[in-house]
């Protein structure tokens, strides 16, 4: 926290950004999410009036950008979790000028990762056969396929994350209540803050309430991408069986998680004068923790290198030599240098805490990450019988649908800037000098 | 349930300086021997269980029999849809394989917990709870600002308005308010 605020500063600093009328900024990037998010929900009507034909894929590769944009999206949705529950249970004090829009992050990442699945299976209105429901079939899921683990797993990873979310928005829901001056912000505040008091015979138990939420997020994040990651490594492909995908893909969605928290606070003070709030330190902390999920993702990429030489398995041998020199080698090397290389420049402090370097880093950390997805699925195109080996590109649908979920993501995102503090007031309050009653200057505020 | 068959006739609201000053205040409203008081703040305040005489939220058994619940519902719905209900051989695999189910097991069981958690947190706070009488008091919307307060509900067993008034001013409170809940 920078020049020491008091309670009321930083309640008016981010009260101020629901309660005043949205900035011009905010009206042009809104309309162009709106935009986009009407061009995916045509692209989906046609696609459920079509069939997934309209997709590029082919038959070495059944499964291309959806799979790509899930994994992607869930990744994104990472970073969220990360920062709310862990940095919590280990007691980093940092976090709280961030956690709450790391956490909307996730839940509208989800989201649009949840999109994937849903739309890819071909025969849409029956999706709820992946659901235990009783029928006249008799027929249930079975429980032994990784993609029911999917929807068990990034379902409950949802609705955990939303539930973690709004028990940290109550008490800030509250002060939005007792400032509203319209009838209907009374009504809307009112009933979503549930009548919180702020006693501390309610706290007692919220507190608690939210250190369990915290805790059983921590093994929830780690599970869930170990989910994601066994879609792919239970199969039989070269490339694609490798027991080191679990841990890499969950080093890989901390670190793109990461970089989109970057970007969006990043804009976030800037546009609404967080300044004091994010500070410098915290943007400087959050780029070692990429410098770390970088070089763990590197390792990862050496390692399986290592391992498909060391396996003496020809085709293992040959989708990876593929991978790097074959027909999609541009795609591997823009993985690598993005991922890779970029982050090396946290190692210094000057380009660390420079403003600017961490904002393309970020963006090309993302860019990276979605590559890396890619270059996992395309890797299907060359097979074990050349006879069957195609080149896959996407068509101008798979595209649209991938852009449209941006459009998806930013519309939800700006309308939680809109209508919710997207700071935690009472947690950054916490965290005051003067709110710890043992302190010395705790004679009253500064 | 007390507070809805019979509705709390008002209390005393006294405003505080700062978390320590609060704190401090708790401990005296407790050796002055009330009960139903509460401490308001913006921001839950480092060691104010102890000095309320509160003890530890139970909300933890809640959490962990809402879990195990779910653990058991789950692992019996596996075990009666696959080898019972409808036996399907897949691959020659066990019909009941028990290693194969742990993920989706693991994902219940969390979902469970975050539930029990969630709406165990809800109920024991007695909320959603839309009208107080505390929020007949119009400086009590500071107490999501940067307020401090203690509140002495009338439901007390020692409660006498003019002696709780007396009280609160002697222990440092300002602006003590009698709050009707009608």
């Amino acid at each position: 926290m920078l020049g020491n605020p008091t309670f009321e500063k930083i309640t008016e600093a981010v009260s101020r950004i629901v309660e005043r009328k949205p900035t011009r900024w905010w009206y042009g990037l809104f309309s162009v999410s709106v935009a986009l998010t009407l061009m995916l929900v045509a692209n989906l009507v046609y696609l459920f009036w079509e069939g997934t034909g309209i997709w590029g894929l082919n038959n070495p590769v059944g499964w291309g950008w959806a799979i790509v944009n899930f994994v992607f999206w869930v990744g994104i949705g990472h970073a969220g979790t990360l920062i709310s529950a862990i940095l919590f249970l280990l007691r980093q004090r940092w976090r709280t000028s961030i956690n709450r829009f790391a956490e909307a992050m996730t839940i509208f990442a989800v989201i649009c990762a949840l999109l994937f699945p849903a739309i890819h299976v071909g025969r849409v209105w029956v999706l709820y056969w992946v659901f235990p429901l009783p029928n006249q079939m008799s027929m249930w899921p079975n429980w032994r396929s990784p993609l029911l683990w999917d929807t068990f797993a990034v379902g409950t990873y949802f609705t955990c994350s939303l539930l973690f979310w709004y028990v940290g928005l109550v008490p800030d829901l509250a002060t939005l209540r007792d400032r509203a001056k319209s009838k209907i912000r009374k009504i809307m505040y009112g009933l979503f803050s549930l009548g919180w008091r702020g006693g501390n015979r309610q706290w007692k138990h919220y507190e608690l309430a939210y250190l369990v939420l915290a805790g059983i997020s921590t093994p929830l994040v780690l599970s869930v991408h170990s989910i994601v990651a066994t879609d792919f490594a239970t199969s039989l492909l070269p490339g694609w069986h490798t027991t080191i995908f679990p841990p890499y893909f969950v080093a890989g969605a901390i670190f793109s998680g990461f970089a989109m928290v970057m970007t969006l606070s990043l804009i976030a003070r800037k546009v609404f004068n967080l300044e004091d709030i994010i500070t410098p330190r915290t943007l400087e902390r959050m780029n070692k923790i990429i410098l770390v999920t970088g070089m763990m993702v590197g390792y990862a990429y050496s390692m399986e290198f290592f391992i498909a030489w060391y396996s003496g398995n020809e085709y293992e041998r040959f989708a990876f030599i593929n991978r790097a020199f074959g027909p999609y080698a541009w795609a591997y090397w823009i993985m690598v240098s993005c991922n890779v290389i970029v982050p090396q420049l946290f190692w210094f402090k000057r380009l660390r805490t420079s403003i600017p370097v961490m904002f393309v880093a970020s963006i090309l950390v993302n860019v990276g990450m979605w590559f890396e997805r890619f270059v996992i699925v395309v890797t299907l195109s060359r097979d074990f019988l050349p006879s069957s080996w195609d080149y896959y590109s996407p068509t101008i649908y798979d595209i649209m649908i991938f852009v449209g979920s941006f459009g998806l993501f930013f519309t939800l995102f700006l309308l939680f800037l809109r209508y919710l503090p997207m700071v935690a007031m009472s947690e950054v309050k916490g965290v005051l000098p003067q709110a710890d009653p043992h302190h010395s200057h705790a004679g009253g505020h500064q | 349930m007390r507070s809805i068959f019979k509705p709390l006739r008002g209390l005393v609201l006294a405003e505080f300086e700062s978390s320590a000053a609060l704190l401090d205040a708790a401990r005296k409203v407790r050796e002055a021997g009330y009960e139903k008081f509460d401490c308001h703040s913006p921001f839950p305040v480092h060691g104010m269980d102890e000095a309320m005489g509160l003890k530890r939220s139970p909300l933890g058994y809640v959490v962990g029999v809402v879990g195990s619940l779910g653990l058991l519902g789950m692992l019996g719905l596996t075990w009666w849809t696959s080898a019972v209900d409808y036996k399907f051989l897949i691959s020659g695999k066990p019909f009941f394989s028990w290693q194969a189910y742990i993920p989706i097991l693991f994902a219940i069981t969390v979902l469970c917990s975050a539930f029990g958690a969630f709406f165990g947190m809800l109920s024991l706070n007695q909320l959603p709870r839309l009208f107080h009488p505390i929020f007949n008091s119009e400086r009590f919307a500071k107490v999501t600002d940067g307020g401090f307060f203690v509140s002495i509900q009338s439901d007390d067993p020692s409660y006498d308005e003019n002696k709780v008034v007396a009280f609160l001013q002697s222990i440092g409170g300002r602006n003590v308010e009698v709050v009707n809940g009608d």
